[in-house]
């Protein structure tokens, strides 16, 4: 139970049991956590947001950031691997729309920065990529998926510091679903889903999973 | 594969693929201003050379360095060792200080495996005898599929010294893991005896050779291992199965030329050839200490290993009944 503490959305909790990371790799497609990519299923999984509310949420959220940011011209969006990653792309799609001019996305695998490494086996890497404007002197909007307990975006915070200095660090989430066990908060929220620590929010994206959606569920087998 | 990386033949495909993947990630960090990871922050590598090294201590302190793990380096000479210590007894030495890795090059052959028998932390082989070296099979794979886009259905030459080579029998195994399709070139007294059972080619044809290979590694002609007369000159040698620039020409223009390290210009490889566009050498360094941080931290970055004790261990023997049933 403490190591689905530390995990910021279903996927993770859904993940393999100990063993070493060379042993799990036999079912590891190319550099992504199998948990992460392909949760497992939630069965009795209700869903919370459908996929238009996702997108309502997201234009929201984008309309959001262009208020706060005065138009997002310093902008930068960094999703966190791995449906932080899409998500910021399609919130760079919407600022671009907006603006009539493009916004760099890109992404932040803080996976190396992580304070719950030794409880799991090693696990493969996310892609970093930070677009070639750098982030010295702009205004990084994190996106992910799910904010839990706030370790992903501590972890992110660091490794955003190894990487430049930006003038201010914001938080971009798709759902909130509480519990946090860090003083870190989202500064956008699409949607503030209230849990317990029992059950299990699981994003699907187009992207990654297929289809968009937002299931609540019990954990399987917890 | 288990807690070491003793032999290129432990990994699997998808375990090479894995090592290989989580270089190319790390692999970019080398252009960030700060190359530095908080990952193995608290662990302690020891750098145990019994023979002479350069770059493959180096890599393997830097690789630790850039993880935030301590390093501590121990060379045979200048140490107790040459006060005559055992390795065992040494071994016990490094354990009772916490080593969580020994990254362990050993003239004799099979050195790290009894190694692993004796501590807990994780043994890497940093070469052994005429044995293997697994991480520079895994940096050679690394370099080729950055150079060549892939590694499955290259053709690999690797010519030369092949009998004292242990750079050789890891590509061997690994490419062939990674479903490359490796020939071995070299004279008949530079083959080891059961190379037939070897899972690639033999070819005494270097200039036949070439015109079909994707890859051309050349090996050092190892003159300090070799306790007798492998070929009646070194000219001779460096005539038939050196690469020179006429030889290169033979390459087709994609193929690239590797060489492990330290080479012996105007023998097995011309300075020419060396130095051309086409030789990876330098980059081969280079990918080195990515590759070697990739292997570090999948051994040291998670749980159940050494440094996690007890409970990582029982961890470890209750997830293989679960291995199985999978």
């Amino acid at each position: 139970m403490t190591r689905a503490l530390y995990q910021s959305d279903a996927g993770e909790a859904a993940g393999p049991g100990p063993a070493s990371a060379l042993q799990t790799g036999a079912s590891q497609p190319k550099a992504a956590d199998p948990a992460r990519t392909r949760p497992a299923p939630l069965a009795d999984g209700k869903v919370v947001l459908e996929s238009v509310e996702i997108a309502r949420a997201l234009t929201r959220v984008a309309h959001e950031i262009l208020e706060r940011t005065n138009g997002a011209s310093d902008v930068v969006l960094l999703g966190i691997p791995t449906r932080g990653v899409p998500l910021a792309r399609r919130l760079a799609a919407r600022l671009s729309q907006v603006e009539g001019r493009p916004t760099p996305a890109g992404s932040l695998d803080a996976t190396m920065y992580r304070d719950d490494l030794r409880l799991r086996p090693a696990r493969a890497l996310g892609h970093t990529e930070v677009p070639a404007s750098g982030i010295d002197g702009k205004i990084v909007v994190l996106v992910d998926d799910v904010l839990y307990s706030g370790r992903t975006v501590r972890a992110a915070l660091d490794a955003l510091s190894d990487i430049g200095r930006p003038r201010a660090v914001q938080l971009a989430v798709l759902v909130d679903r509480g519990h946090r066990e860090l003083p870190i908060r989202a500064d956008y929220v699409g949607k503030n889903l209230p849990t317990s620590q029992r059950e299990v929010v699981q994003v699907l994206l187009a992207e990654t999973d297929g289809r968009d959606a937002v299931l609540l569920g019990a954990a399987a087998g917890r | 594969m288990n807690r070491h990386l003793i032999s290129a033949a432990d990994l699997s495909r998808d375990e090479a693929l894995l090592i290989l993947d989580t270089a190319e990630e790390l692999a970019q960090m080398a252009d960030r201003p700060i190359r530095k990871l908080p990952t193995l922050r608290g662990r302690t590598v020891v750098n145990l050379f019994y023979e002479d090294s350069t770059r493959t201590r180096i890599s393997f302190e830097a690789a630790a360095k850039r993880l935030s793990a301590d390093v501590i380096n121990f060379s045979a000479k200048g140490s107790s060792v040459a006060k005559g210590e055992s390795l065992k007894d040494t071994a016990l030495t490094l354990e009772a200080m916490g080593a969580d890795a020994v990254v362990i090059r050993h003239p004799a052959s099979g050195a790290p495996h009894r190694l692993a028998g004796w501590v807990r932390g994780s043994v890497v082989n940093a070469g052994d005898g005429t044995h293997e070296h697994p991480t520079q099979a895994l940096l050679d794979a690394f370099t080729m599929r950055r150079r060549l886009g892939r590694v499955d259905g290259l053709h690999v030459a690797i010519v030369g010294d092949v009998l004292h080579s242990r750079v050789a029998r890891s590509n061997v195994l690994l490419l062939r893991t990674l479903g490359a399709e490796v020939t071995l070139v070299a004279p008949p007294t530079l083959l080891p005896v059961a190379v037939s059972s070897w899972p690639c080619e033999v070819s005494y044809d270097l200039s036949g050779t070439l015109p079909k290979a994707d890859v051309v590694m050349m090996l050092r002609v190892q003159a300090e291992r070799m306790n007798a007369a492998y070929f009646p000159t070194v000219r001779e040698y460096s005539r038939r199965y050196g690469l020179d620039a006429a030889r290169l020409a033979l390459l087709p223009d994609h193929g690239i030329v590797m060489h492990p390290g330290p080479m012996n210009r105007g023998i097995e490889i011309a300075a020419e050839v060396a130095d051309s566009p086409r030789s990876t050498i330098v980059e081969q360094v280079a990918n080195g200490v990515s590759v070697r941080m990739a292997v570090l931290y999948l051994l040291l970055g998670g749980a159940n290993s050494a440094a996690d004790d007890g409970a990582g261990q029982e961890a470890a023997a209750a997830a293989e009944p679960a291995e199985v049933t999978r």
